[in-house]
């Protein structure tokens, strides 16, 4: 039996290194041995397959979670997953959280001095469509401190999760905003030196998304690995 | 067409808010087949503190080494009860524990044949990509044909053996940073 494709490893410069000093963090957490490398077998062409059997009418309204509406700028946020490939990744599950728009989560660990809001949790998830496509209604985050250097600052973002069709598709990453002075200071966005690659991390605004005197869309596209042409190894 | 795959960053340290919904600490139901096991240990960093905000997503095949996925065609029974899915949190200590079967032996490439094992992700604040190891059973005969394993240096492999204690319980531990006892992590 012929081995199946693996997928394709990453381009340079476009994903992170363990150690990034900058991002203090890193330096106690980052593998200091060579990792091995880790010809793709039937344990990573396959994963989890969880989907729209797990989720909720209304599980991707983060402003319709409490009794009243949260404080803060609505938003629409809508978007493509594909692979390298450019195919769209139909039925797969995204996760997200995010703080409140004051910059504070709803998180027994953030002690930032912002006040919580009772009517915002701050998580949602949804399964992409036929085409790839996700949509979230939310309100835009707030920026907030934290302490990994002085007068440190995150710029606002929403985090994602996402699983694609094998281990090896697995995403966990961060959505931000266009025009955010944040961003040249902050050593999370600036993780890899391709410089498209961070842009692409930002999300555009989309005046089609947009709902008349209701919310601002935005539109972010999501890329997970592809899988090779050929198996590398017969 | 080709596209660049999204940059990877870290799940920061309020991950559980977004994540814990979605928590499997047993990843067995009652009809599950195999052999419970049960895996416990601790996330270390590299001054030798616990890690209180990790988490750990498994993936594996079920006790006849079938996988519940579409790529897995092998002429092996499926198991309704058993997904192969969990995700773990850490506590305020580092210290996680979950519940599964042991697997049964995989294909690997080329014609080899896999030991059981568990494919672990390690996620955490501090992890800008998340790490990729994996769960070996120690004493298990099919460990010395494992592709795998051969690849790591043999005095590493250790790293990746859950060890039975007195009560069966298999000890396992992810140590990030280290001289001497680093786990082992592979570049998927």
């Amino acid at each position: 039996m012929n081995d199946k494709p693996g997928y394709r490893r990453p381009q340079a410069g476009t994903q992170p290194d363990y150690l990034h000093p900058a991002y203090k963090s890193t330096n106690t957490r980052s593998p200091s041995k060579p990792l091995v490398f880790l010809p793709h077998s039937l344990s990573e062409i396959t994963g989890p397959t969880i989907g729209a059997e797990s989720l909720h009418e209304g599980d991707n309204d983060l402003t319709a979670q409490h009794a009243g509406e949260p404080q803060g700028e609505r938003i629409i946020i809508h978007g493509r997953v594909l692979d390298e490939n450019g195919l769209p990744v139909p039925g797969i599950l995204v996760e997200i959280w995010q703080a409140n728009a004051a910059g504070r989560y709803n998180h027994d660990r953030d002690l930032h001095d912002a006040p919580l809001d009772p009517n915002f949790t701050g998580t949602g998830r949804t399964v992409t469509d036929a085409d790839g496509w996700y949509q979230f209604q939310t309100i835009r985050p707030g920026a907030y401190p934290w302490g990994n250097h002085d007068n440190a600052w995150r710029p606002a973002h929403i985090h994602f999760s996402l699983f694609g069709p094998s281990v090896l598709t697995r995403l966990v990453t961060q959505m931000y905003f266009p025009g955010d002075p944040l961003l040249a200071y902050d050593p999370i966005y600036n993780c890899v030196p391709d410089t498209r690659a961070k842009e692409r991390l930002i999300a555009s605004f989309d005046l089609d998304k947009t709902i008349p005197s209701y919310a601002l869309g935005y539109r972010w596209d999501i890329v997970l690995r592809g899988r090779d042409a050929t198996p590398m190894e017969k | 067409m080709t596209l660049t795959a999204t940059t990877s960053h870290t799940v920061g340290p309020y991950y559980h808010i977004g994540l814990t919904w979605l928590n499997r600490e047993d990843l067995t139901q009652a009809e599950t087949l195999g052999q419970r096991v049960a895996i416990t240990g601790q996330v270390v960093d590299g001054n030798g503190d616990f890690v209180n905000d990790a988490m750990l997503e498994i993936w594996q095949a079920n006790a006849a080494g079938k996988y519940d996925h579409p790529e897995d065609d092998q002429a092996k029974a499926l198991d309704p009860s058993f997904q192969g899915f969990g995700r773990v949190p850490v506590d305020a200590e580092g210290r996680f524990r979950f519940t599964t079967i042991k697997p049964g032996t995989v294909p690997g490439l080329k014609g080899a044949t896999q030991a059981p094992h568990l494919v672990v992700l390690v996620f955490a604040r501090g992890l800008v990509k998340h790490l990729l190891t994996r769960i070996y059973f120690d004493g298990e005969p099919a460990n010395a044909a494992d592709p795998l394993l051969a690849c790591v240096p043999a005095e590493r492999r250790s790293t990746l053996l859950a060890k039975a204690d007195a009560d069966g319980t298999y000890q396992w531990n992810v140590i990030l940073q280290g001289t001497e006892a680093e786990t082992v992590f592979f570049d998927y």
